[in-house]
Order: C-alpha cells, then structure tokens, then sequence
C-alpha cells in the first residue's frame, strides 16, 4: 500500500539544489497521438480503420493486415499486470537517480501487450488499469495503477513525478479579488497546499470576500499587480523560489467586439492585464521554477493559465476579449516549451462563460467558480496539459474539430 | 510702475530667502488613482518599464519609458477636463495662456474639520470665517484647502466604502461663491480629486468641476505638504505637460513662500 505523503522536512540550505533531468522524451510525430491524449487525460490507442485490431506501440502501418488509416480511439485501459522488474541499476542520468523503479508488462483486454512504469501498488499477476501520462519530458508515457483505487495512491513516487498534485506544495494564485481567485484559493487549501500566496493589487480598494479569503489557513496575501512589472518582480524577488505552482487568475473580461468600440483603451488594459501580465509573470518567476523542477518531493510543477476557450475561436460578442485570450494561448504555448527543460508543467483550462458579473447578461450554461477551481486542483492531479470545464468548453473543443469554418460562421451569428 | 528685479527674486531662491516648498506626491505604480465603476473607462495609473539600465539594451545608459493618465498623481485639471468648460476658448493644457501657471495662492485649512469627519464640506460661512482672520480672498489667487489627506495610509486616502469614497471637500455654493464673488484662478486639494468623495450625489454633481470648468479656471489634486504653507502670501508654480488638446496633466507643483513666513 502506498504511504501517505508527509510534510517535507524542511531544505538544508547547505546542500545543492538537484538541477532537473528529463529521460528520453523523443517520439514520432505518430506516436504524439498518445501526447495528445495523455496531455487530456484520455487513454486512446491506434484502432485499423480496415481490421479493427488495436494496436500498440504506434505505427505507420497495421502489423495484422498492413491498412495505413490506423487513427486514435479512445480505448478501455483495464488489463492484467502478466510480468514485472526492478530496475536498480541505471545508465540514464534521469532513471539513475530515481531507482529502483518498476516496470512490467500489461496484456490489455483491448488486445495489445504494453510496457509500462508500475504504481506501487500495482501486484503481478492483478488486474490493472493504464493511464497515459506526461512524463518530465514531455512525452507521454503508459503508467499501471492498481484497478480499484487504494488508499494514498496519489502519493506513490512515480505517480508524483508524472503529476503536480499540490499537496505540501506551495501556490501562487495572482489575482484574489477575483471569484474564480477566492474560489481557487479554497480549492487549492483543500487539496491539502501548504501555503497559498494570494495576490491582491491595489490593496487601499476593498474587494468583497476579502475576510473570508484571509481567514483561510492556509492563506497568504501579497502585494501583486500584474499591469505593474515592478510589482511582479518584487514578488518574485521574496516569494519566487519557494513557488512550485502558479496559477494564474487575472482577468480582464469585457463584452464588445473590435469595430463596435471607440478606442482602444479597454483592448490595452485586457492585453496589459492578461498578455502582458502573463509575460511578466513568466519572465519574473519562469527561471527559478524551471531550476527548481527537481527539488525534492515537492519541487516546482506547475504554471497554470485559465483561458476562455473562444481564445480558440472568436467569439464577437467578447470579440476583443478573446483576442487577448488567444495572445495568452500563444504565449501559453511558448511557455511550455520554455519550461520543458525544468520538467514544469504548463495546464491551460478552457472555459465558456462563467457565473460571474462579467457575464451577467449571457444565459446559462455558466461555470461556477467554484467547478472551475475543481478541475484545475483534479487536472494537476492528473498531470494534464490541456483541460476543457464545462459543457460549452467541451462544445466548442468538438464544433472545432469536426469544423472549424463552421464554428466561426455559428459564434458569429450571435 | 518699474520692472521687478528678477535677479533679486532667483537669488532669494538660491539664498533660502524665499522657500520651494514642493506640493508634488512622487508618481509612483502604487499611488490610488480615481475608481469610477469598472464598466467605464479608467485613468490609467502611473507604470515604468526600463528600457534599458546599463545592459545588453543599452550598455552605458538607464532610462525608462512611462505610461500615465492625465489625470493621475498630482495632477492639474483643465476647463476641457469638465463639459461644462468643453466649449471655452483657451481651455485645453497646450492653449491656456502660460502666465496662468504662476499665481498666487491662500491657503484654507480645514484640517481639524476634516479629522473629525471624512465627508466634511467646505461651505461658505467656513471661507468668510477664514476672511474675517486673514482678509479677503484677492482675486487671481489659487484656492488650496487643506486638509492633511495627504498624510493618510492609501486606503484611507481613496477612502472606499460600499457606498463610494469618503473624502472631504467643496459644498456647490462654496464654489459658486469663490468663482463668482472672489474670481479666483482656481481651487485645490490634497484629495484625489477637486472634488469631496460623496460629489456625485451634490447638486450639481462634482460642484468643484462643473463651476470651476465652467467658468475656465482651473484644478489641482493630490497635492502635499499644504501643512507647510502660511494662509496667503504663496506663489505657486504649476504648469502642466503642453499635450495637444490635454485635459490636464500631471506636473511638478512648487509653492514658493518667503522665508519669514512660516506654516503655523
């Protein structure tokens, strides 16, 4: 059975910080079709178009019948755990450092047999269930955990390295004065946070929520406004190496589009706010997460950006909204790649509408606040990359993909 | 009547003769600007990026760029500012004939009033009981009421509660009366706007501007150091940034005061 995790004993500040290794994250641009769905939190494999087997590793061509359409299907992950192995002794700088670790072979009920990094609690010869996951590198890879939830199973070591669950980790969240903040901060002292920064600008203007926010435990304020850069670098300055999770609550949400508005005054605020805020966010605490990415159990793990998921397509009626929106992905994007090498995650949730003022006139489905900072705390737990909450962000996700010229006609027609 | 000896004046200055008493809070990210409703457009508050600081952008030299409202920090208000003034000649900060930026001013110190109530209005009777010490209020003067707002933490400054700010200033009539019956240059405060925090709900709103404005005189806010200045006998030195069509402007506010007066 796995341990509970403990409070990690606090850091010998004579020792050296362990630079972060990343094993072999190279895959085919094929195989990235297992990337795409563990960056989701989907199990899907290669199913022939012509044959029907399932297939795996990925190929170009189907071992059975040689069909090239060979596309990616959500799979059932069950199996049995047929062989295990320790590996004690390593060559590779990153597995060397972390042995012994297990590995075995899983027959699926699906059909293919798989390789896979073991949770401790998985048994040979016991049933199992897969979970594709994003390794340190980036890639994805095939994890075993047991078949039927055990207790603490989320504090097992090879689990802990594939995700950035924030239990005894210490957060950041930018904006307080904000409901998807207030609700992001209870959601992250309930996951068990050992401290949760909270960011508040402008502190001589009162927000409401403002008691009950600092009344939580686990809750800190600090001085941050994300429009000022020396705000942002000061933080950094105190606060920044002891961060392994950020999370970005900033917003700036205005209804309108791009010819309906005199000026640009509101359209430099929501870039100033939310483009640039997130640019000196990333440049003032980027570097030290990505040195701190194997610092111990709890190292730095995580940046999270909360996007509208009409950053993904227009959507006029907020049309200059999503276009900041859509700098944010774009920015989101060369993020990660930047914080790769450090083995730091960045988790963008997507979301429609939410129940809060901004979007007063807008009728339901709006997402609570509160359902959004769910599923940003169960996405690092998973150790996802791309998360979509809530039903219209799920719409829009599909609309995209089955038409993308479709989807801008219908957001446009009101 | 012969040339006044500016030489004498500059050496006053330069001898401690005469004081500079500067009446300017430093632009920085952090000082509160204006809150209206958010669904209005927004004073934008100071910000400074580096541009470079002896680095790779720029090896040998330190400089920034800034963004800034016209009306943030200490700042001057123009007539345009106000549209009750919109149409008047000479209104904008590039148009407002230069001599206007020195003047003369008293100073009206309501600083006890102001301790014992955050909404406290200056009324008439309060600028007659000032004459009836100090003498008339010359025309052509500057107005600055002083009310120790200035030493106050941010939060108290903006004074915010759920039903607006709370901060003192001008009752409609004592404006009236100042710029009708005292023909003064122009009204300041040491609070974030001419105006008390509660205006919105005077008769007319925001009193300070509309009859200021409107009769093209002028504004200065988020002033400083008014504790230091004697009830008359200051010169004060205001001119605004020359912005093409400016509703105003932060600026640099100097009150000279000869050295044998003092502030209390």
């Amino acid at each position: 059975m796995s341990k509970p995790l403990v409070r990690p004993k606090r850091k010998n500040p004579l020792q050296r910080t362990r630079l972060p290794l990343l094993p072999h994250g190279q895959r085919s641009r094929t195989a990235h079709g297992l990337t795409l769905a563990a960056a989701q939190g989907r199990f899907a494999l290669q199913v022939c178009d012509d044959c029907s087997k399932t297939i795996y590793p990925p190929r170009d061509a189907c071992p059975y019948c040689l069909g090239a359409h060979l596309p990616f299907k959500d799979v059932v992950p069950d199996g049995r755990l047929i062989a295990e192995t320790t590996v004690r002794i390593s060559t590779d700088p990153y597995f060397r450092e972390r042995t012994p670790w297990r590995v075995g072979t899983v027959q699926l009920d699906a059909g293919p047999l798989v390789i896979a990094h073991l949770h401790g609690d998985t048994v040979e010869g016991e049933r199992v269930r897969l979970s594709l996951k994003i390794d340190k590198s980036g890639a994805a890879v095939m994890v075993a955990l047991p078949a039927v939830e055990t207790a603490d199973m989320q504090a097992d070591p090879i689990l802990r390295e594939m995700t950035c669950d924030p239990q005894f980790r210490r957060v950041l969240i930018t904006d307080g004065r904000t409901a998807v903040g207030q609700a992001m901060a209870k959601a992250f002292c309930e996951a068990g946070a050992s401290i949760v920064f909270v960011g508040i600008a402008n502190a001589w203007k009162p927000y409401p929520g403002m008691q009950t926010l600092a009344g939580l435990d686990q809750v800190e304020i600090v001085p941050l406004d994300l429009t000022d850069s020396q705000s942002v670098t000061d933080l950094a300055g105190q606060n920044g190496g002891r961060i392994d999770i950020i999370v970005n609550t900033a917003e700036h949400v205005r209804a309108g589009g791009i010819i309906g508005r005199d000026g640009i005054s509101e359209a430099r605020d929501a870039m100033d706010m939310r483009y640039f805020g997130l640019m000196r966010l990333a440049q003032a605490f980027g570097p030290a997460l990505r040195f701190r990415g194997a610092d111990g159990q709890s190292s730095a793990t995580a940046f999270v950006n909360l996007l509208s998921v009409h950053a993904l397509m227009n959507w006029p009626a907020f049309g200059a909204h999503c276009a900041a929106e859509a700098a944010c992905l774009s920015a989101a994007q060369c993020l990660r790649a930047e914080l790769r090498p450090g083995g730091v995650k960045v988790l963008n949730a997507f979301f429609g509408p939410l129940e809060t003022e901004w979007f007063q006139t807008v009728p339901p489905p709006k997402l609570a606040p509160s359902a959004l900072a769910k599923a940003v705390v169960n996405a690092l737990k998973q150790g996802l990359e791309d998360v979509f909450v809530g039903d219209i962000a799920q719409d829009i996700r599909e609309r995209l993909a089955a038409n993308p010229k479709a989807l801008e006609r219908e957001l446009g027609e009101g | 009547m012969s040339a006044p000896d500016l030489l004498a004046f500059a050496h006053a200055v330069a001898s401690g003769a005469v004081r500079v008493i500067d009446l300017t809070q430093t632009l920085s990210p952090d000082f509160p600007t204006i809150a209206l409703p958010p669904e209005f457009g927004q004073c934008a508050p100071f910000r400074l990026e580096e541009v470079s600081r002896y680095d790779a952008r720029g090896p040998a030299w330190y400089w920034n760029n800034f963004t800034v409202g016209e009306h943030t920090g200490t700042h001057f208000d123009a007539p345009i500012h106000w549209v009750s003034g919109k149409d008047l000649p000479d209104n904008a900060v590039d148009t407002i004939p230069p001599h206007n930026f020195i003047a003369p001013a008293v100073v009206i110190d309501c600083s006890a009033q102001s301790a014992k109530d955050a909404d406290f209005t200056l009324q008439v009777a309060d600028l007659l009981a000032w004459e009836a010490d100090h003498g008339r209020i010359p025309a052509g003067n500057w107005v600055l009421l002083r009310t120790d707002w200035s030493k106050k933490s941010y939060a108290d400054f903006a004074g915010l509660r759920d039903d607006g700010a709370h901060t003192p200033g001008p009752a409609p009539e004592a404006v009236r009366w100042l710029v009708e019956e005292r023909d003064v240059l122009g009204f300041g405060t040491e609070t974030i706007g001419t105006d008390a925090g509660q205006a919105h709900h005077f008769n007319p709103p925001y009193p300070a501007h509309f009859y200021m404005h409107g009769k093209g005189r002028f504004g200065l806010q988020c002033l400083t150091n008014l504790d230091q200045l004697p009830p008359t006998g200051v010169v004060i030195v205001a001119a605004p940034l020359k912005i093409r069509q400016g509703s105003g402007s932060p600026l640099r506010v100097l009150a000279l005061v000869g050295a044998t007066e003092t502030g209390r």
